[in-house]
């Protein structure tokens, strides 16, 4: 939490976590985008490319360490949960156990993604957009939106040749997440969509071991 | 060549411009003088397949000139698709092609009948294949040809090497004997240093001192090339050249980073004999036929003696007189560097390291191209595979784990049963889904490509040439940079495509291509470490001798038997160079041993750079006591844990799993597409090392990288002969001999706490500027907060 970067959106309290998650803590809720459970699973079902199929469990593991150390409310996952919707039924049972003990004792929800359209059997509340107060949560940015978390793009920034690294992207409006799923690439922030879609004051905050915010104007 | 036209394999060592090549087809024309032949009789592979396509020309002259009944053509990555089904469904008689192409024609379900017929598979330039992954691949079509057709006798051609024997064991079918025939190598080649007015520089690896003089020696001679280690040294080149050309004499450049397009008019003109020089680096090397080449320039000091001698024997054609070359040091070490080569050349003292067994990773891609042709029996594979001589030593064991790492991914913790590549029906291997044999097929060779992205004008669709990713990454709109020549203007980066304008007026940022380096070869190290310890130096140009009395009496002259470790202050920051002399592999692995130490020392180190002889390493507080870094049971002892975690690692990871079938190649309209879908092979390596550590994979990634990359077998040999005698040198300048590593292109950031300090301070920086900083975060309003 020390190495967060707190920042407002509508008027509410919000931290970026070095990891790429965010946290809500006024309301103890967490939320994380593009986890992309089963990405190797699908990949080898539709390219015959067998990956290390261990990209599941690295993730899940990874969202154990932030939900033992902040024992949220509530778990928003922001869309593209799964790679795809048997994505998710390739889970083996380990996983789903481990799925089920994080889940229990607090408020899920699978925000839809363009990869994971329908509703899974895995537990949790499914919605399209989650809208709560002023803020909505939904997986693809709408440019006319105010107060939206958003996922999708997996925006990724370089600093001065300090190596490229996955970024959250923050103005007035908006908040786009970097992706946390462990098999995901991104999107450079000079893409024209993420230009277009920030203000041009907005703040790039660079995830790794510290939450690092830097004028998104600067990065590329 | 007509006596030994029974042998079973025969190896021809020729030096260029004695008309191997042709000597080689002899016994195939005889054979199809007849026109009884029907189909594939002769199959000619050559490591480019601009060479196959001049073979063709040439061999096409005497066919056509004697009206023979013989069909020759080509096949490579550049044949149209109609042409390769023709070829496919009617085959020629003699078929020229490239390892790759091969491996492709071998992958398709008609094969056996393509190559039921054959008689002959030729291998030209079989040196320069030998000595990389291609060669092992192409060693491995052979094996599964021979099956196909059990009466295919095997011919390599091969320039002047060291070890013939080693070549002839790798061409044979094992344990068949291979014949070797050694030509008259003709008379020895004409090098000398140029003499220019102008001293080299101390460091710097442009040699813009000699620019005059070089162009002096273009007008003298009919074509000149003028070759360059690294791509990045020859667009500099030949910038600084075309500035001081006042004559308007037709130069061109040509090197691998360029355009298709581009090169292949460089070669045109340079055929046509309409160039007077070019300045090109390996790419060039065996890319065509030289023609009229009657002077070869190598600007910077030659790594290796025996590539250097290769080359300079490919100028000039007329077989009874000598070559003639030019060595250009670049700086004062460079010329202690020529003067080295120059004597080994002289002394015909060709260096060259013994090759390890085929690698697996190649052994995989071949085991995925043959169950594209079709099911195959393993025991049958197991049998063509270890006829291979560089597999010959191949256990059974080790080929199931390659095949089992093909079908099921080999995963220790989780399997994947429904999704396997490969599956076993009435004990024969076949693939799981046919239509992955199309993605198998895409995929196929050894040559590792780094990722690139393509440069071209704004608003032109025409490609100028290609610059790696991360070089692309670091440009800011308005940074500029050299290519194919010419400075452009750094604009924005376009769905994979970096956008330039036109721009003269600019000193230029150099692209940072991968050019091809080489570490220098242990015999010319040795070399010259022998060549410091004189008192004078008379064999050395008096710039040279005095540049290192200069270093002797400022600090010291590094020995054989001890190491020599130099600090100083440079733009402010503190450095410190360790003179190893193990090569530029083994340099860089001690650079990131030696940083990871400093790590641990809390010295706070940035980055180091490695050359063949030292390593430097520039840092947040000064190295006091560089013996504490040094000593050998620490590095050891580090490197376990190091070698898992290091970049070079990941990169080695990157090209073994690319070649074994982990990793699609980045096509270029995959990376269009789906640049959100594609991740860094870092990932797929850091997973692996944390979840399963002894994934045949990283098996593999560690055996290649111990002897490639990493080189830990030079550092051992080093710590070896100094045996913990270090002498540590400061000074409050950079000293003579440290020089030249200030302007050594490939500097390697290291990512530890500095790195982090000084990025915390440069986003603050950005972020105070910027006035975003200012902006209050205190709440304004009462917090919203219901409904949780």
């Amino acid at each position: 939490m020390n190495n967060g970067y707190a920042l407002e959106l509508s008027s509410v309290e919000l931290i970026a976590l070095p990891s790429g998650a965010l946290w809500l803590p006024k309301t103890h809720a967490l939320c994380v985008s593009d986890l992309h459970l089963g990405k190797s699973d699908r990949i080898a079902r539709r390219r015959g490319v067998m990956l290390p199929p261990y990209e599941t469990r690295a993730t899940l593991e990874k969202l154990d360490g932030l939900i033992e150390v902040l024992s949220p409310r509530m778990i928003i996952c922001l869309g593209d949960s799964f790679d795809d919707l048997s994505a998710a039924e390739s889970l083996d049972t380990s996983e789903t156990e481990q799925l089920m003990r994080q889940q229990a004792g607090r408020d899920w929800i699978w925000i839809e993604g363009n990869h994971d359209p329908g509703p899974v059997d895995l537990g949790g509340r499914h919605l399209k957009e989650y809208h709560v107060g002023p803020l909505v949560f939904r997986h693809i940015a709408d440019p006319k939106a105010r107060g939206e978390i958003s996922g999708h793009y997996h925006p990724k920034c370089n600093v001065a040749r300090g190596g490229t690294r996955p970024a959250f992207l923050i103005d007035k409006h908006r908040v786009i997440m970097p992706a946390f799923g462990t098999f995901t690439g991104g999107l450079y922030g000079s893409h024209p969509t993420l230009r277009n879609l920030m203000q041009a004051d907005a703040t790039a905050v660079l995830t790794g071991t510290r939450a690092l915010p830097v004028p998104f104007a600067a990065t590329a | 060549m007509l006596d030994q036209a029974t042998e079973p394999a025969v190896l021809l060592i020729a030096p260029t411009g004695g008309g191997k090549t042709l000597a080689g087809f002899l016994p195939t024309l005889v054979d199809l003088i007849d026109g009884q032949h029907q189909g594939l009789h002769t199959l000619y592979v050559s490591p480019l397949k601009a060479l196959a396509a001049d073979i063709k020309r040439n061999l096409r002259t005497p066919v056509d000139e004697m009206n023979l009944p013989i069909r020759i053509e080509d096949r490579t990555g550049d044949t149209s698709y109609t042409q390769k089904r023709r070829q496919r469904a009617d085959p020629p008689h003699i078929l020229l092609t490239t390892p790759e192409s091969l491996a492709l024609l071998i992958s398709y379900e008609d094969a056996p009948r393509i190559f039921s017929g054959l008689q002959r598979v030729i291998i030209d330039e079989i040196h320069a294949l030998a000595e990389s992954k291609r060669g092992d691949q192409l060693m491995l079509a052979l094996s599964r040809l021979q099956s196909l057709a059990p009466n295919m006798r095997r011919v390599g051609l091969s320039a002047t090497v060291e070890d013939p024997t080693a070549i002839a064991q790798q061409l044979a079918h094992h344990p068949d004997p291979c014949q070797i025939i050694t030509a008259d190598p003709g008379p020895d080649p004409d090098i000398t240093m140029l003499e220019t007015d102008e001293k080299p520089p101390w460091s710097g690896g442009g040699a813009a001192y000699a620019i005059p003089a070089v162009l002096e020696q273009v007008k003298q001679h009919k074509t000149t090339l003028i070759f360059h280690n690294t791509r990045a040294q020859a667009e500099i080149f030949f910038h600084n050249l075309w500035l001081a050309n006042t004559d308007d004499l037709p130069i061109g450049i040509h090197h691998g980073s360029l355009s298709r397009e581009q090169r292949e008019k460089v070669e045109g003109a340079m055929v046509a004999g309409d160039l007077r020089a070019i300045v090109c680096t390996g790419s060039l090397d065996l890319g065509i036929d030289w023609g009229d080449v009657d002077l070869v320039i190598q600007i910077g000091a030659p790594k290796n003696v025996k590539r250097l001698v290769q080359r300079i024997g490919r100028a000039n054609h007329r077989y009874n007189a000598p070559s003639k070359a030019l060595l250009v040091p670049a700086n004062r070490f460079e010329v202690v560097e020529c003067v080295a080569a120059l004597q080994a050349a002289k002394e015909h003292d060709l260096d060259g390291d013994p090759k390890g067994p085929g690698p697996r990773d190649v052994l995989c891609q071949h085991i995925l191209i043959t169950a594209c042709a079709g099911p195959f029996d393993a025991d049958k594979l197991y049998s063509e595979v270890t006829s291979v001589g560089a597999y010959s030593t191949l256990t059974r064991p080790a080929l199931d784990d390659c095949l089992e790492f093909c079908a099921t991914g080999g995963y220790a913790l989780r399997s994947y049963d429904k999704w396997k590549r490969l599956k076993q029906t009435d004990g024969h291997w076949h693939l799981r889904d046919p239509r992955a044999a199309r993605n198998i097929r895409m995929n196929i060779g050894t040559i590792q490509d780094t990722d690139t992205v393509k440069v071209r004008y704004k608003g032109s669709f025409k490609p100028l040439g290609e610059v790696e990713e991360g070089f692309a990454a670091t440009l800011s709109p308005g940074d500029t940079f050299l290519i194919g020549g010419q400075i452009v203007r750094y604009e924005n980066l376009r769905e994979m495509t970096v956008e330039v304008t036109r721009n003269a007026s600019k000193k230029p940022k150099i692209a940072t291509f991968m050019g091809t380096k080489f570490a220098t070869s242990t015999q010319l190290q040795a070399r010259i470490l022998t060549m410091f310890q004189q008192e004078r130096w008379p064999a050395l140009p008096a710039h040279t001798a005095e540049w290192l009395h200069m270093q002797r009496d400022v600090s010291k002259l590094p020995e054989a038997d001890r190491i020599l470790v130099e600090s100083f202050k440079h733009s402010r920051r503190p450095h410190t160079v360790f003179y190893g002399f193990a090569g530029r592999n083994a340099m860089q692995t001690l650079g990131l041993l030696i940083t990871q130490r400093m790590e641990e020392e809390k010295l706070n180190p940035l980055g180091f750079v490695a050359t063949d002889y030292a390593t430097m390493v520039w840092s947040l507080d000064p190295v006091t006591d560089p013996g504490a870094l040094f000593v050998a049971d620490d590095l050891r002892a580090g490197f376990e844990s190091w070698l898992q975690g290091n970049t070079v690692m990941k990169r080695t990871f990157r090209a073994s799993a690319t070649i074994a079938g982990l990793i699609e190649r980045n096509l270029p309209q995959s990376r269009k597409s789906g640049r959100q879908a594609t991740f860094s092979s870092d990932i797929l390596y850091d997973t692996l090392a944390k979840y399963d550590p002894d994934h045949l994979l990283l098996q593999i990634t560690r055996e290649e990288a111990l002897r490639g990359l990493v080189d830990f077998g030079r550092i051992e040999e080093m710590l070896f002969r100094t045996n913990g005698r270090v002498d540590h040198v400061t000074r409050d300048r950079v000293t003579p001999l440290a020089a030249p590593l200030l302007l050594e292109a490939g500097r390697v950031p290291i990512g530890g706490a500095g790195r982090e300090k000084l990025l915390e301070e440069e986003t603050a920086r950005l972020m105070e500027i910027s006035g975003l900083n200012k902006i209050d975060l205190k709440p304004s309003k009462p917090q919203w907060r219901v409904g949780w």
